[in-house]
């Protein structure tokens, strides 16, 4: 181990070796408390600026550049607007579950960083069963939202936060379902030893991560899917659909309260994110043998960056979905599919004791062909009936 | 197949995105205090009055008629009468406003002042960056009059139609005048 790669890990035993033998663990834990916020703080302030940035340019546009050099200094100005705001509590909320439900939401996704290994041996807490774990504290998002909604005594809230609730409920079986044959690879809930499970290499040079293997690819495009839904981005944000719902459960809030709303949404992207390259990518291990120089947690910083990316390219792109088509798509599409690959995984986990040679490959062919061919075959079906051709008298 | 159309949408943004780094023209965007648009021909703000020759005052072509104060659906204008009278282009004898105010905080740039003004005398201005920090834009006749010249560089056709209107104007005037000047022909009837 480098002593690159262990900075972190250095840095924190000798800054928690300064302070007395007694409190030692407890200043320990404060460390890296304190370290996860500041990295995830402000990663979530680069994200705000990168994404408002990535999104101009791919409309074309210049994105904000006015304050600082290259507009950077641009979270520190939508900070201090946000702090300066009033913040309003209407006169029939329910004044205490109002102010609660910000604190919610952005409390329980700390937590779920607690378990992310984000390089070799640094995660804040080993935890056995750190997935079951993160899927539990992600899913008291939902209490939150719920709250917010609830409590605002407004009906576009309420229904923001209802359509918010099926949205998360429904997406968080795929979400499952798309990581279980991770677990089954691996054959541990524990995400240290998922990582260790995708080190090595196949035949010298392809990484043994999971996303190249059949299963791995669609189990990660459906992760992905999901992800976004879960954290409520787009096209996926119909919760907040300005056009129908003002800003769903958000309508009420302002000043700090909606800022922390925003911070829990990022950090859930962020979290989930995290998972994600930890299921599927490898976690913090490098792509290839003569790469292993560079410190592990850079490798999870890029893996992360790129799926950052994705997700903004995804923003930029897709519109948002209707209500219906979009719980139609996650129980309609993606849990079967999801079901399937989770065949695939098992089938192609039972085929390893194959020994005949083009073994691997018939492997591949018949894994991608049976996700493909349901793929299609789904694709094919939820197809809705030829509806008759719409002219728009004023958009052509 | 499923999912074609999300693919091309993704090749159409990621186009974008790295286009708009090596390829400037793509981007639309004019960064309005560091580049300006030059304004187009049509565009109209707040009214200005034209006036002919080197002289702002001698040359105004305003004559007092109070038409475009009393239809200013603002009342933003206040229009007063020169007690003595000046021949204009024509060689008439007419008034000369002796004080004329726009209060552009009230101005709404609708341009009624324009369509009645029978004496094409003013005529919407493209300035835009009026914005400051107290209320009070009450202009004077002194910052309201500017020069034919310049409103033939603002808006080239209105003036040049403008122009030609006058100058036949003008010519039967003359005629008329050299027709009553002449001995009187006798009459056929």
């Amino acid at each position: 181990m480098s002593a690159l790669d262990s900075i972190f890990i250095s840095t924190e035993h000798w800054l928690a070796g300064l302070a007395p033998a007694g409190v030692r663990p407890l200043v320990s834990m404060l460390l890296i408390i304190a370290g996860l916020m500041a990295v995830f703080g402000s990663c979530f302030a680069l994200t705000t600026i990168l994404e408002r940035k990535i999104l101009g340019r791919m409309q074309n546009r210049y994105g904000p550049n006015r304050v600082g050099p290259c507009g950077l200094f641009q979270p520190l100005a939508d900070g201090v607007k946000m702090l300066i705001k009033e913040d309003i509590v209407p006169f029939s909320a329910d004044q205490a579950v109002h102010f609660l439900a910000p604190v919610a939401l952005t409390a329980p996704i700390w937590l779920a960083f607690a378990v992310l290994p984000f390089g070799r041996g640094m995660s804040a807490i080993e935890l056995d069963a750190g997935i079951l774990f993160f899927f539990a504290i992600g899913s008291a998002s939902e209490l939150a939202v719920f709250m917010a909604g609830w409590s605002s005594q407004n009906k576009y809230s309420l229904l923001g936060a209802m359509r918010a609730i099926a949205q998360m409920i429904s997406y968080e079986v795929p979400l499952v379902l798309a990581s279980i044959p991770v677990l089954i690879a691996a054959s541990s809930l524990s995400l240290p030893e998922i990582v260790q499970a995708q080190s090595g290499f196949v035949m010298g040079w392809i990484p043994r991560w999971n996303v190249f293997t059949p299963w791995g690819l669609a189990g990660f495009a459906l992760f992905m899917i999901a992800a976004a839904a879960e954290s409520n981005r787009c096209p996926f944000d119909l919760p907040e659909g300005e056009s129908e719902l003002i800003a769903g459960f958000l309508t009420e809030y302002s000043g700090f309260k909606y800022a922390l709303f925003f911070l829990g949404e990022y950090l859930g992207l962020f979290a989930v994110t995290g998972l994600g390259v930890t299921l599927f990518l490898g976690g913090w291990q490098a792509p290839a043998r003569w790469l292993e120089w560079l410190p592990s947690w850079g490798w999870f910083a890029a893996k992360f960056g790129v799926l950052i990316f994705l997700f903004i390219w995804a923003r930029a792109t897709l519109p948002r979905l209707r209500l219906d088509q979009l719980l139609n798509f996650a129980w309609k599409f993606l849990v079967p599919l999801a079901l399937v690959n989770l065949f695939v995984a098992v089938a192609w986990w039972q085929s390893g004791v194959w020994q005949f040679p083009g073994a691997l490959e018939l492997r591949w062919l018949l894994g991608t062909g049976l996700l493909a061919g349901v793929y299609v075959w789904l694709g094919r079906a939820l197809k809705g009936g030829k509806t008759a051709e719409h002219h728009y008298n004023y958009a052509e | 197949m499923l999912g074609r159309g999300l693919l091309r949408g993704f090749f159409e943004t990621g186009r974008n995105f790295c286009g708009s780094y090596y390829d400037p023209a793509r981007l639309t965007t004019v960064q309005y205090p560091e580049e300006k648009l030059a304004p187009q021909e049509n565009a109209r703000t707040v009214p200005f009055l034209v006036y002919d020759g080197e002289d702002p005052l001698a040359g105004l072509r305003c004559t007092a008629c109070t038409i475009c104060a009393q239809e200013c659906p603002a009342h933003c204008m206040e229009v007063v009468k020169d007690t003595e009278k000046k021949a204009d282009y024509l060689g008439k004898m007419q008034v000369k406003p002796r004080v004329f105010a726009i209060d552009m905080s009230v101005c709404m740039g609708c341009g009624i002042c324009v369509e009645v003004c029978p004496f094409d005398s003013i005529k919407m201005d493209q300035v835009f960056e009026l914005a400051r920090e107290d209320r009070r834009m009450l202009l004077q006749l002194k910052d309201l009059a500017k020069s034919n010249a310049y409103f033939h560089q603002i808006h080239p056709g209105e003036a040049a139609a403008v122009d030609e209107a006058r100058a036949e104007e003008k010519r039967k005037a003359q005629a008329k005048r050299a027709t009553a000047a002449a001995p009187a022909t006798p009459a056929i009837l």
